[in-house]
C-alpha cells in the first residue's frame, strides 16, 4: 500500500490489495440512485468487500459486514466524515456535525445530550399532539381521495409537528425539507446533485443557522432542553446550536421519507394494508419493516482510523468505507425472503436507522410520527390505491420519492 | 457458553450464547421473548430492559454512560440489578450467566 498527496473525492489515493474484487461501476448514477435494488444486488454478489476505483472506495453490502464496518466506531471513524471527502484532508462545506461526524470522547458528550432530549419519556409526551395534527392532515385527504402523497401527506405532517416539537418560532416548510435533502446530498461524491445542493446551501443554511439560535425558540421544546443541557455546563451554547441544527438536518427530510416510503410499500401490498387495519398494534413493526425494505438512508461512509482488516482484506487507515445499508437490508443471508414486505416480520438489526454508537438519535421521534400518521389512515383508509406511477427522487444518501399518486378508498 | 433467561412468569430458557455478542442479540437470535430491541443495540429505548440476577452482577459490570438516562423510560420498575441488554457484552467469564425479565417493555 502506498499514499500519495494525490486526492479523489477530497480523500487519500490508495492501492487495493489486489485479491479485492474490482467493480467499475458508479453507485451515484442517477439511474441506480432511482432503482438501487438491482445495484444492492450486484454489490453482496460481487463480495463481501469491493472496491469502487471511480471514486477510490471500498463499498460493502452483504448484512454482517456492513453492520460491522458501520458500528465499530474504534476502527471506522466518523469524525473524518460520513461520505467521500475526509476532514482531516479537506475543509468540509459546513462545520462538521458535533455528533454525526466526531468520535468519542467528544461524541459521547453530544449524544449523550441529545439521547436524553429524543427519549421514549419525551417522545411520548409528544403524541397527543403528533396524533391530534395527523387526524387534521389526514381526515381531508382520506375524504379527497386522489391525492399526491409526498407533498399533501408525507412532507405535510412533519413539516407540521416538528417545528412545534423542536420549539420553532420561524417554520419555513420549504427550507426545512430542502436543507436535509442538501446535507444528505453533500456525502455524495461532486456530482450533479452535489453541485445543485451546495448552490442552494449558502441561502438555506443561513436561514437554519438563524432558527436555531435560542431567541428563535420556545421555552418547552426539544431545542429548549438541549439549551438546558447548556446552562448546566454539560455542552457550551455554541454546541447546543449546533445540536439544535442537527435536528433540523437529520429529523425532517428523513421522516417525510419514512411517510412516503410507508404509503408506496401499502399501496403495493394491499395485504398487509388489511394486516394493519385489522389489527392496529402492527403500526409499529409495520414502520420497522418500512425502513428495513426502502432504506430511507440507504448509503453512508466511515473512514478507517487505522491500519485494519475488512472480510480479512488488508485496509489501510484514511480509507473510505461506502456502507450500503440498503443492500444490507435486502440481503438474503440475513433475512431469508428480504423481497416480501411483511408487516409483522419485526425485522430487528435492520441498518436503516444504523446501529451502535452513530444510531439514528431520533429514532423515537420517527417512531412517533408513523405510528400517528398510520394510526390516522387504519380507521379512516380502506385501502390506498396507486393513482399512477411512483417517482423516485435521487439523492446522494436519500432513497426518497418524488411523486406519489394515490387514491385513498375511505372506509 | 450457557445463558439462562428467567420469563416474568417463572419460565426458564438456556440458550448457548457466543462470547462478542450482547445478551440483547443472544435473545433476540434464539427468540426469547420479553426483550424487544426496538433500537438494535443503540442505547435508544428501553425496550431490552433486563434484571442482572444479583450472583452475576459483578461479572457484568456497572452500567455504561447514559444507560441510567434510559432506563428511566423503561415500562417496568427499575432496581438496582436492571440494565439495558444491549449493553451487557458477553465475555468467557460470564458463562452461566442468569438473566431475569421484566413484566412488560412498553
Amino acid at each position: 500500500m502506498q499514499a500519495t498527496l494525490e486526492l479523489i473525492e477530497g480523500h487519500r489515493v490508495l492501492d487495493p490489495h489486489p485479491a479485492i474484487p474490482v467493480w467499475d461501476v458508479d453507485p451515484y448514477d442517477e439511474a441506480v440512485l432511482h432503482d438501487p435494488y438491482p445495484f444492492w444486488k450486484a454489490l453482496r454478489d460481487r463480495g463481501e468487500l469491493v472496491w469502487i476505483p471511480r471514486y477510490g472506495a471500498f463499498m460493502v453490502g452483504r448484512h454482517e459486514v456492513t453492520k460491522e464496518v458501520f458500528s465499530d466506531h474504534d476502527r471506522f471513524v466518523s469524525s473524518r466524515g460520513v461520505g467521500l471527502n475526509d476532514f482531516k484532508l479537506e475543509t468540509p462545506w459546513r462545520a462538521p456535525s458535533i455528533i454525526l461526524e466526531a468520535d468519542p470522547p467528544e461524541h459521547t458528550k453530544t449524544r449523550k445530550v441529545m439521547s436524553r432530549a429524543l427519549s421514549p419519556k419525551v417522545v411520548k409526551g409528544m403524541m397527543d399532539m403528533f396524533r391530534a395534527a395527523a387526524g387534521e392532515i389526514v381526515a381531508p385527504l382520506a375524504a379527497k381521495g386522489g391525492i399526491e402523497a409526498v407533498t399533501e401527506l408525507a412532507e405535510a405532517f412533519p413539516t407540521t409537528v416538528f417545528p412545534r416539537a423542536v420549539g420553532m418560532t420561524d417554520a419555513n416548510p420549504r427550507h426545512l425539507v430542502d436543507y436535509g435533502a442538501i446535507v444528505f446530498n453533500a456525502v455524495g461524491p461532486d456530482n450533479a446533485l452535489r453541485r445543485a445542493a451546495m448552490a442552494r446551501a449558502p441561502e438555506v443554511a443561513a436561514w437554519i443557522t438563524a432558527a436555531c439560535a435560542r431567541d428563535r425558540l420556545t421555552g418547552d421544546g426539544l431545542g429548549a432542553l438541549v439549551y438546558a443541557a447548556a446552562d448546566a455546563g454539560e455542552i457550551t451554547h455554541e454546541e447546543a446550536a449546533m445540536l439544535v441544527r442537527s435536528f433540523l438536518s437529520a429529523g425532517v427530510d428523513t421522516t417525510v421519507t419514512g411517510i412516503g416510503s410507508a404509503l408506496w410499500c401499502f399501496s403495493q401490498f394491499p395485504a398487509e394494508w388489511e394486516k394493519l387495519r385489522a389489527d392496529p398494534s402492527l403500526a409499529r413493526p409495520a414502520f420497522e419493516e418500512v425502513l428495513r425494505f426502502t432504506s430511507p438512508v440507504h448509503t453512508f461512509a466511515r473512514t478507517a482510523g487505522c491500519d485494519t482488516e475488512i472480510a480479512g482484506f488488508p485496509v489501510p487507515e484514511g480509507a473510505k468505507i461506502l456502507c450500503a445499508l440498503g443492500a444490507a437490508n435486502m440481503d438474503p443471508d440475513r433475512w431469508g425472503d428480504p423481497e416480501a414486505f411483511r408487516i409483522d416480520r419485526r425485522p430487528v438489526g435492520h441498518l436503516a436507522f444504523g446501529a451502535g454508537i452513530h444510531g439514528c438519535v431520533g429514532q423515537n421521534i420517527a417512531r412517533g410520527e408513523l405510528e400517528a400518521v398510520l394510526g390516522a389512515l387504519a380507521p379512516r383508509v380502506a385501502r390506498i390505491e396507486p393513482a399512477g406511477p411512483a417517482i423516485w427522487r435521487p439523492n446522494n444518501a436519500i432513497h426518497a420519492l418524488d411523486r406519489l399518486p394515490l387514491r385513498l378508498i375511505p372506509s | 457458553m450457557k445463558l439462562t433467561f428467567i420469563a416474568h412468569d417463572g419460565t426458564e430458557t438456556v440458550v448457548e450464547a457466543r462470547p462478542g455478542d450482547t445478551v440483547m442479540s443472544t435473545a433476540l437470535a434464539h427468540d426469547v421473548g420479553g426483550i424487544l430491541g426496538e433500537c438494535g443495540g443503540s442505547m435508544m429505548c428501553a425496550t431490552c430492559h433486563c434484571h442482572v440476577d444479583p450472583d452475576w452482577t459483578a461479572a457484568t459490570g456497572a452500567r455504561m454512560d447514559g444507560e441510567d438516562d434510559m432506563l428511566d423510560c423503561a415500562a417496568s420498575e427499575v432496581t438496582q440489578t436492571s440494565r439495558l441488554s444491549c449493553q451487557i457484552r458477553l465475555t468467557e467469564a460470564m458463562d452461566g450467566l442468569v438473566i431475569r425479565l421484566p413484566e412488560a417493555q412498553v
